[in-house]
């Protein structure tokens, strides 16, 4: 039944192009932001939902990004002992664990995942995309470092859709707050030419992106698009949307890709391609990260591939026809913290969900609740019911935990899992037993 | 003849059930888990091929034999004077590791009269222990160490005291002989001590010589049937641990939901109150599994809580339930934690609230988290059959009811007496359909 087979060629193969080129770009922004002291550039700490990199690059600044220094640190082993720093600050045992990873991180030396101390931002921008506990973080933040604090209202999308008064409120605060204060804190004069520039760069880059996720429609699929995907995601997620750095990293992706779907190869992971394709899921949901490969092997030990998540639309859910557009940069920056997935409203996630169900031809849909993300995670029951209702697909939750490694019970997870994947494979026995009949 | 068996590991019990090759139960084996598994399994096993003799037995007594007394007397004495048997050889087990201990502890500490009170512990033993299996005398357990454990207490407190020896230093050395005495392996040889079980009853006048002739002759013809394990499949919460090959193994959840359909063929919902977790199945017509929930992370209103609630008030597991039955008032406990629910008793016993309100409040509580379960994997359909420990206890039988009838309307619930064998006979049946396929 197993279908691990380690090629270690393959996993090679793999780090020279991409994923060496991947690791090179996260790491090169670490020593940027290190370095900062020396070079004197500017650091903005933002997230990575509706984080407006394009223009923090048009005023020379660097983005310092707190939610994936918490996923650095994990994947590290090193988020739980900064989430306990913090609680013996005294935040509560329940509070976001990456904000409590980050505290921790602070209190002892705020030290980069290079080694290095990390410098102090010089400005908070915090593009508020349905997540409320991103409010309370930066708070904390500023009460820490003092230092300019923008934080650009983007209205939640209570009823599913974007109106031009939303868009117009986004925009007057960027010509009124955003950039001003961008140019007062980097004292460089805002340049729209370079903006445009920039978002021309991000939507070539997110072309391909974009192909690369829909390549897993094919069977089987060439990657994974929830684990595999997490690598996939990191230059234009983090610092390096609008740069040509992220252009080209793409373009050598989907070259990789491509020559995977013409071998029929399937996903790589950390043991090599897998073999067989067994399963097919979405996902919705976070990864954990403190557990992230021993999570993983769970499903590709078993031939579970995941074909698409939501997860990978949190940066942006260029999938369903968002592109940064030059041509309308302020407006286009506007959509775009506007339709982030945390800030869409559960019908529409729902909408979502189905339809990768029916366009990846999944088996079925996975839920891996968070357990300190209420933001995410209140809903997904229903949300997961109702996707049952009108896909026929069946769904599974599990619980994790993001960067907190006690709440992590791996036994419980993995007998959860097998009992998912037997219930896919007896249904499809008994529907093939029925269609005979 | 081919025999199926299917072998449920459990967090407290494991089950095991042989069938034959029309899908027929032959026989049942339980035994308490153990630290090893595989002797737990071995044991389990033994135990169903021992039931599937008696079973076959009967079967042919009824067939062609001409007897005075009635079947079920003969074949209760007969299994009586076997596990008898089997018990002495497990008491005898006991007593060697014993008196290991007392030699090593001599060694060490010098003279006293320790295996002087040890040898008196012992005589004593086998005669009050040997009572437990006259006629009509009632076992309050099946498993060794439970029987054997709290007549040895009685029995080392006197000897203690008449040998001048530390009662303590006597009571360790019986816990740590019969960790030891489970994990070894069945030694009993069916045949010969059936047909000896078969002669004590001659001699102890419990059967007459003419129904012996006749006994004997059928079980010699029984025993010399083979019964061929074709082949075995594992479940629960152990089966990783099971030495078995992966194919051999089945998530216990499509073991419940196939167990309970072979059980109740109307059955669409199934209610599984382990000793560690609750599981909600929804299973359609042929007892394929459509959708499923568990207890995450946390194991409150498990058996186990009733386990400790039990110990709390120092009370046999088994009495809960009747204690809960005499209530007249309804008492709201807590199920968020097992251990807060033994301080909420504490303090609810305190206010004068009485121990059979609280008992029926605390069964309230597990089935209402059942009914949260049940909710989640997509309520409740007809019929509804509840498996599992808890199963057997009327309080939570009572109180499914009201809930079912409440939330659900009126429904049929199903409880077999054998019900804590669901898993495994569900695993019986994926073993039968693998050489049928």
């Amino acid at each position: 039944m197993s279908t691990k087979t380690a090629t270690p060629t393959a996993v090679e193969s793999q780090k020279d192009s991409s994923m060496l080129m991947q690791k090179r770009m996260i790491n090169s922004n670490y020593d940027a932001l290190t370095s900062a002291p020396e070079t004197g550039r500017k650091v903005c700490s933002t997230f990575v939902p509706g984080n407006l990199n394009e223009l923090i690059q048009c005023f020379g600044m660097i983005n310092n990004l707190p939610e994936t220094n918490a996923i650095q640190n994990a994947m590290r082993q090193q988020s739980g002992g900064m989430i306990q720093t913090a609680e013996r600050q005294g935040h509560s045992e329940d509070v976001c664990t990456y904000v409590k990873a980050d505290i921790g991180m602070m209190s002892k030396g705020n030290i980069a995942p290079n080694g290095k101390p990390m410098p102090n931002p010089d400005m908070l921008l915090l593009s508020y995309t349905g997540c409320f506990t991103f409010m309370k973080w930066f708070e904390l933040l500023r009460q820490e470092y003092k230092c300019p604090t923008v934080m650009l209202q983007v209205p939640y999308q209570g009823d599913g859709e974007i109106t031009q008064n939303m868009r117009d409120f986004v925009v007057k605060q960027l010509k009124e707050e955003v950039i001003p204060t961008m140019e007062q804190v980097s004292g460089v004069k805002f340049d729209i030419d370079r903006l445009r520039e920039n978002m021309r760069r991000s939507a070539q880059a997110e072309d391909d992106l974009v192909w690369v996720l829909e390549s897993a429609k094919n069977k089987p699929s060439p990657i994974d698009a929830y684990f595999g995907a997490i690598y996939y995601l990191g230059p234009m997620f983090t610092a390096f949307r609008g740069t040509q750095e992220a252009v080209d990293y793409y373009k050598v992706l989907r070259k990789e890709i491509e020559e995977r779907i013409a071998k029929s190869q399937g996903p790589i992971t950390p043991e090599g391609e897998i073999q067989k394709e067994r399963y097919r899921l979405v996902v919705e949901g976070p990864p954990n990260w403190t557990n992230f490969r021993e999570f993983w092997k769970m499903f590709y030990e078993e031939g579970a591939v995941v074909v698409a998540s939501t997860y990978t639309k949190v940066g942006g859910v260029y999938d369903q026809g968002f592109r940064h557009d030059a041509d309308n940069p302020l407006e286009s920056l506007a959509d775009y913290c506007l339709g982030c997935y945390t800030n869409r409203n559960l019908p529409k996630r729902v909408e979502l969900l189905e339809q990768y169900v029916n366009e990846y031809e999944a088996d079925g849909l996975l839920i891996n609740s968070i357990k300190s993300c209420n933001s995410f995670s209140a809903g997904q029951l229903m949300m997961m019911q109702e996707i049952e209702k009108r896909t026929g697909a069946p769904g599974a939750f599990v619980e994790t935990d993001l960067v907190d490694p006690r709440y992590f019970s791996a036994a419980n997870v993995k007998n959860r899992l097998e009992s998912y994947f037997q219930m896919i494979e007896q249904r499809r026995q008994g529907r093939m037993i029925a269609t005979a009949s | 003849m081919k025999c199926f068996i299917g072998i449920d590991l459990g967090s407290t019990t494991t089950k095991s059930v042989v069938m034959d090759e029309t899908g027929k139960p032959l026989g049942h084996g339980i035994t308490n888990s153990r630290s090893n598994y595989d002797t737990a399994a071995l044991v389990a096993k033994t135990e169903a091929l021992i039931s599937a003799r008696l079973v076959l037995l009967r079967k042919a007594l009824e067939r062609d034999a001409q007897l005075t007394l009635a079947i079920d007397a003969i074949l209760e004495g007969l299994e009586r004077r076997f596990r008898l048997a089997q018990f002495m050889v497990q008491l005898g087990n006991l007593e060697r590791l014993c008196s290991e201990k007392v030699q090593e502890n001599q060694a060490r500490h010098g003279e006293s009269d320790l295996q002087g009170a040890l040898d008196d512990t012992f005589t004593n033993l086998k005669v009050e222990l040997a009572k437990l299996f006259d006629p009509g005398a009632s076992r309050k357990s099946d498993f060794f160490r439970d029987l054997a454990g709290s007549v040895y207490m009685e029995v080392a407190e006197t000897q203690a005291d008449a040998h001048k020896v530390n009662q303590d230093t006597l009571i360790n050395i019986y816990d740590k002989s019969i960790i030891e005495v489970e994990n070894i392996p069945p030694q009993v040889d069916m045949s010969e001590t059936f047909l000896t079980a078969l002669d004590d009853l001659l001699n102890a006048g419990e059967i007459g010589p003419e129904d012996y002739a006749e006994v004997q002759r059928t079980l010699k013809a029984v025993l010399a049937i083979e019964l061929e394990e074709t082949y075995v499949v594992g479940t629960g919460y152990g089966r990783a641990r099971l030495p078995f090959p992966k194919e051999h193994i089945r998530s216990e959840i499509l073991c419940h939901g196939l167990g309970a359909h072979l059980m109740y063929p109307n059955t669409r919902t199934v209610l599984d109150i382990g000793g560690q977790d609750t599981k909600g199945i929804q299973v359609d017509e042929n007892g394929i599994v459509v959708n499923f929930q568990m207890n995450d992370r946390c194991a409150a209103g498990c058996g186990r809580y009733l386990g400790y609630i039990a110990d709390e008030m120092q009370l046999g597991l088994h009495e809960l339930g009747p204690m809960a039955m005499k209530s007249t008032k309804q008492v709201t406990i807590n199920s968020t934690c097992t251990v807060f629910a033994g301080a909420e008793l504490r303090d609810r016993l305190s206010l004068g609230e009485k121990r059979e309100d609280i008992m029926a409040g605390l069964h309230r509580a597990i089935i209402l988290r059942a009914m949260s379960i049940l909710s989640r994997s997509g309520g409740v359909d007809n019929e509804l059959t509840f498996t599992g420990g808890v199963a057997k206890n009327e309080a939570a039988v009572k109180e499914l009811r009201k809930l079912v009838e409440d939330n659900y309307g009126d429904l049929k619930i199903n409880i077999d007496p054998d019900s804590i064998f669901t898993g495994a006979l569900g695993a019986a049946e994926f073993a039968r359909r693998a050489v049928e396929a």
